[in-house]
């Protein structure tokens, strides 16, 4: 059974949230309250005889002009403007456009797809999840599978090793990042958030502090290169270790912790010296085969004798031939991290140059393993560019069991994507600094909120995926191309938006 | 153990204030309150800022960071942020504002590049966009075995590399008398080529021609153009001869390495010519990338040229059609087909045109060239915006021609450092130690049109055809170095 984890409202913590239109009231205001009884969305509040600021993210735009109660039109002194907004000319993201993180914040905050026409599915990279488009068949309401039949669980271990049957509620778990590249604070709202959908999160490379032992039963360890912070008793906390051979945003190069991020605490989390920046090698110098990997898993196994292995590789030419060479050591997860997959810090050439996208290598690896008859006996999770539900949705019917997300955790807390992560102290908007002045912009409980009402969002839109599909688990999904359409070879644009068939509210509509 | 390969940069700063992507925008109506946002920056924009008079320039647009904390937590809602046109219009579609700035970001600090998030710009693009280079990973790590980076060599020889050692004298009149074959060595796999638009003073050319000799490259420039000033770097010159006369290039043919020709009707006995007046000199062939080049860099290769350097234009693309193809696609072809000849160890092909950034010079390395060839990075580094208005009437607006020497010199000698330092990763990351091995490695890298034909072809091409599920054989790396013949 679905675990559902209570949907609380999570406003943004900045005064001036970002919309996707700017609302301006000038001088000629008599703050009469007009507007404040008039707007469905609550973008104008009074407070005693005073209007506030309005609330530029509730406002729907242009096509509010139909409405009787078009605020712009109906102000008695015309002192209301309404206009895109220009800030939004500064968030030049292909992969994460201003529409992905406002519909991604609205989701945050509200645990529900975005009202009006917020573009909530794609970004605009122009390839890949962004050309795909899912193909809903044409089905009488009424013949659609109920939601209550609909399982969205994930069965992690299919080796049938006698270890235990880890099952997950949601078919998404978040990926690693350490102690140093985050801070406390975001690593215990990612942990909080797992725990509440009966999921996973995982620590990174960078130890396992001791504020996530309440979380212990969905945590996912990181055994990585530099083996910073790892320990016997750590990989004896889990249920499932991870071996991170390589990171999409940086495949084939180690991992990088500047001077300036390690601070007192990091250090001694990582057992290092504090300002000096920190470097994992690449590869792991005691893996230079397939034998040595297998080495290496049992040797886990062995310290932990009930943990499942997953094995988080980045995606090579051979990434068929990588997958199935971790089968036969024994992972029982097979994690493919796509070349533009998220980092604290990586040199932008990895990041553009090095790998291939990940839309590539899940039907790469799903039809290699089918090919050896292996399919069945491992779980294949792909990760590196999964920003929405749909982007999850089209990864799973193009091979993969489920997905790893990390930079939507990251923008439900507010990240803008100005990628200044690496520098200086770290993120000025307080998600991954670990410097304590500005880990006290963010409230712990807000954050945690933020990251669940994400997921519910998704889950929820999964779970509606699923049913226009006809399908009643995520299971059947997997592998099925035939729901989707590329268009680059089928050019005629599709709509595949779900909202019509969403149940509950979405903002601040009544 | 040999001296390592160790450049020196050094933070060199920007003499005008680098145009930012996003300028600040503060309207009217500031509250004057005790918690103003100016003060919290994490980054002191507003404490740092200064407007410069003389460039018209606010600094604000450079330090900002975009975070937007300023515009989310002012009282009053007076600050926004929007794009800088400044930024956004400099260069052309090639020569994106991104590849401008970075460029002249890693001239400043000496730097590879490096942020946090992952990569926000488009899944693919035209040109050299449209490829992904390969890594190793568990089940062939470090095929050269295990290293560290300071052991990765980004050197190479240019000359008749498969020619023998020693040769008969063509100087000596008969006599048996031998001589070592030669050979010039450069540390990284770039060289600089004559700069475009115009002609450039005194000083951006002592500034180059000393960075060449710093990061052990050489750099092209017109034969006319080697003055005394020059002469204590004469070794890493490649003087471009001009067609005609020898003579009065006598003196500077004895002192040179290498240099550089035209080809003409009677090239043989051009090239004859210059190696009786200086047998050791290498010679540089200069042709254009046309439809054409497989038969021209054939036949100059039987000729006896030993180095042949092959020029796309500024954008990378074929000369002399109406239909270019992309320098990309070319440099395979022109490999594939001597490869297929067995002679592409008898020629060095370099090749130039519409190398903007440290990985396309890896992408074309893998592709089948040897070296390739910069000219924009060059005046890049010194601040060049590219803005195309280079002439005797307007002003240049960032006085490239008044550069200080040494400024100009760190300055190149920083991008070399930071392009350097971008090929020690994609060759880390390929398990590779030398990049001559790389050269014509088409397996070690992901083609964007035959990834697309394995697997969305495959899956989305033809939804009615019944297609087995078969996997395709791993790419094998095509023959670098065939059996000579």
């Amino acid at each position: 059974m679905l675990r559902r984890p209570e949907i609380k409202r999570a406003p943004s913590r900045y005064r001036n949230p970002v919309g996707k239109f700017k609302v301006q009231r000038d001088k000629r205001c008599t703050h009469c309250g007009l507007c404040a009884e008039l707007c469905p969305r609550g973008v104008h509040q009074r407070m005693g005889k005073r209007m506030l600021s309005p609330r530029d993210e509730w406002c729907i735009g242009p096509s509010c002009q139909k409405n009787e109660y078009y605020c712009i039109r109906r102000c008695p002194q015309g002192a209301l403007r309404m206009a895109v907004n220009p800030n939004l000319q500064a968030l030049r993201d292909h992969r994460w456009p201003a529409d992905l993180l406002l519909s991604n914040w609205q989701q945050a905050e509200t645990g529900c797809v975005p009202y009006s026409d917020l573009e909530y599915r794609i970004g605009r990279s122009g390839g890949g999840f962004d050309r795909l488009r899912l193909r809903f068949p044409q089905t009488d309401p009424g013949e659609l599978p109920a939601e209550e039949e609909v399982s969205t669980a994930l069965l992690l271990n299919r080796r049938e090793d006698r270890r235990p049957r880890v099952q997950i509620g949601v078919p998404f778990y978040g990926g690693g990042m350490s102690f140093g590249s985050v801070s406390n604070h975001t690593m215990i709202a990612r942990a909080r958030a797992a725990m509440a959908w009966d999921t996973f999160t995982c620590t990174g490379e960078g130890g396992y502090p001791e504020s996530l032992k309440p979380y212990d039963s969905h945590m996912i360890t990181q055994v990585a290169t530099g083996l910073f912070g790892v320990s016997e008793e750590t990989i004896q906390r889990v249920r499932i270790v991870e071996f991170k051979y390589a990171q999409g945003a940086k495949p084939g190069l180690g991992g990088h912790l500047l001077g300036d991020k390690v601070t007192p605490a990091v250090a001694r989390m990582r057992e290092a010296v504090v300002g000096n920046a920190l470097f994992s090698p690449f590869p792991f110098h005691s893996v230079y085969s397939v034998e040595d990997h297998k080495k290496h898993v049992d040797w886990i196994k062995e310290v932990n004798p009930r943990c499942l292995v997953s094995v988080k590789v980045s995606t090579p030419t051979d990434v068929d031939m990588v997958a199935v060479g971790s089968y036969y050591a024994g992972a029982h997860i097979i994690h493919l991290d796509g070349s533009y997959g998220g980092t604290g810090a990586a040199p932008d050439i990895a990041k553009k140059n090095i790998a291939m996208p990940i839309e590539y290598a899940i039907p790469k690896v799903h039809r290699f393993l089918v090919e050896e008859g292996i399919r069945d006996k491992v779980t294949l999770i792909a990760s590196g560019g999964i920003r929405t539900a749909f982007d999850m949705a089209k990864a799973i019917a193009l091979g993969a069991d489920g997905v790893v997300v990390g930079t939507a955790d990251m923008v439900a807390l507010e990240c803008i994507r100005c990628r200044n992560c690496e520098s200086g102290r770290g993120c000025p908007r307080a998600i991954a600094t670990t410097d304590p002045e500005y880990s006290k912009q963010m409230d712990m409980e807000w954050a945690a909120q933020r990251i669940i009402n994400l997921y519910g969002s998704w889950v929820k839109q999964l779970v509606t995926i699923l049913r226009l599909l006809g399908l009643r688990s995520i299971t059947e999904l997997v592998g099925r191309t035939d729901c989707l359409i590329h268009l680059d070879y089928q050019p005629e644009e599709i709509d595949d938006d779900i909202k019509p068939y969403l149940t509950g509210s979405n903002g601040k509509s009544a | 153990m040999p001296p390592k390969y160790h450049l020196k940069p050094k933070p060199a700063p920007s003499r005008y204030v680098p145009p930012g992507p996003y300028g600040i925008i503060e309207g009217d109506g500031c509250l004057n309150c005790a918690k103003c946002v100016k003060k919290s920056c994490a980054y002191q924009v507003f404490q740092k800022r200064a407007y410069d008079a003389g460039q018209m320039a606010d600094t604000a647009d450079s330090l900002c960071k975009n975070c937007f904390r300023c515009v989310q937590e002012c009282y009053g809602r007076i600050l926004s942020k929007s794009a800088n046109p400044e930024y956004w219009s400099m260069g052309d579609e090639y020569w994106t504002p991104e590849i401008i700035g970075s460029n002249q970001r890693q001239a400043e600090a000496g730097k590879i590049p490096v942020s946090g998030g992952g990569y926000g710009g488009p899944f693919a693009g035209p040109g050299f966009d449209s490829m992904w280079t390969d890594m190793s990973e568990i089940v062939r790590p470090t095929r050269d075995g295990i290293h560290g980076r300071e052991y990765i060599s980004t050197g190479l020889e240019l000359g008749p590399v498969h020619s023998p050692a020693f040769q008969s004298d063509p100087g000596s009149g008969g006599r048996e008398t031998l001589r070592a074959c030669p050979r010039v060595e450069v540390s990284v796999p770039f060289i600089f080529d004559l700069l475009p638009f115009r002609e450039f003073s005194q000083p951006v050319l002592t500034a180059m021609a000393r960075a060449a000799k710093e990061t052990n490259t050489l750099m092209i420039l017109p034969a006319e153009s080697v003055r005394g000033e020059l002469s204590p770097w004469m070794a890493h010159l490649v003087p471009l001869l001009p067609p005609g006369d020898l003579d009065r290039f006598t003196p500077l043919i004895q002192q040179c390495r290498m240099v550089q020709i035209y080809p003409d009707e009677k090239i043989q006995e051009r090239m004859g010519e210059i190696k009786r007046i200086n047998p050791a000199v290498i010679l540089l062939v200069r042709i254009p990338l046309t439809p054409l080049a497989e038969e021209e860099v054939e036949r100059l290769s039987r000729q006896g040229a030993e180095v042949i350097h092959i020029l796309a234009d500024g954008q990378g693309r074929e000369q002399e059609t109406s239909q270019p193809r992309f320098i990309k696609e070319r440099i395979r072809d022109l490999h594939r087909a001597l490869v297929k000849q067995g002679r592409r160890d008898r020629v060095t092909l370099i090749f130039g045109g519409g190398i903007a950034l440290a990985e396309h010079v890896a992408k074309a390395i893998i592709c089948g060239a040897d070296a390739v060839s910069i000219e924009r990075p060059l005046l890049i580094s010194l601040e060049c915006r590219l803005c195309g208005r280079c002439s005797p009437e307007e002003p240049c607006p960032v006085e490239i021609d008044r550069v200080e020497t040494s400024w100009g010199r760190q300055r190149v000698v920083n991008l070399v450092a930071a392009w350097h330092g971008q090929l020690l990763e994609v060759l880390g990351a390929m398990g590779m130690r030398d990049v001559r091995r790389l050269r014509g490695e088409a397996g070690r890298a992901i083609f964007r049109e035959d990834i697309e034909k394995e697997i969305f072809a495959n899956i989305f091409g033809d939804k009615m055809q019944t297609r087995p599920v078969k996997a395709q054989p791993v790419q094998q790396g095509e023959i670098a170095c065939a059996p000579e013949t």
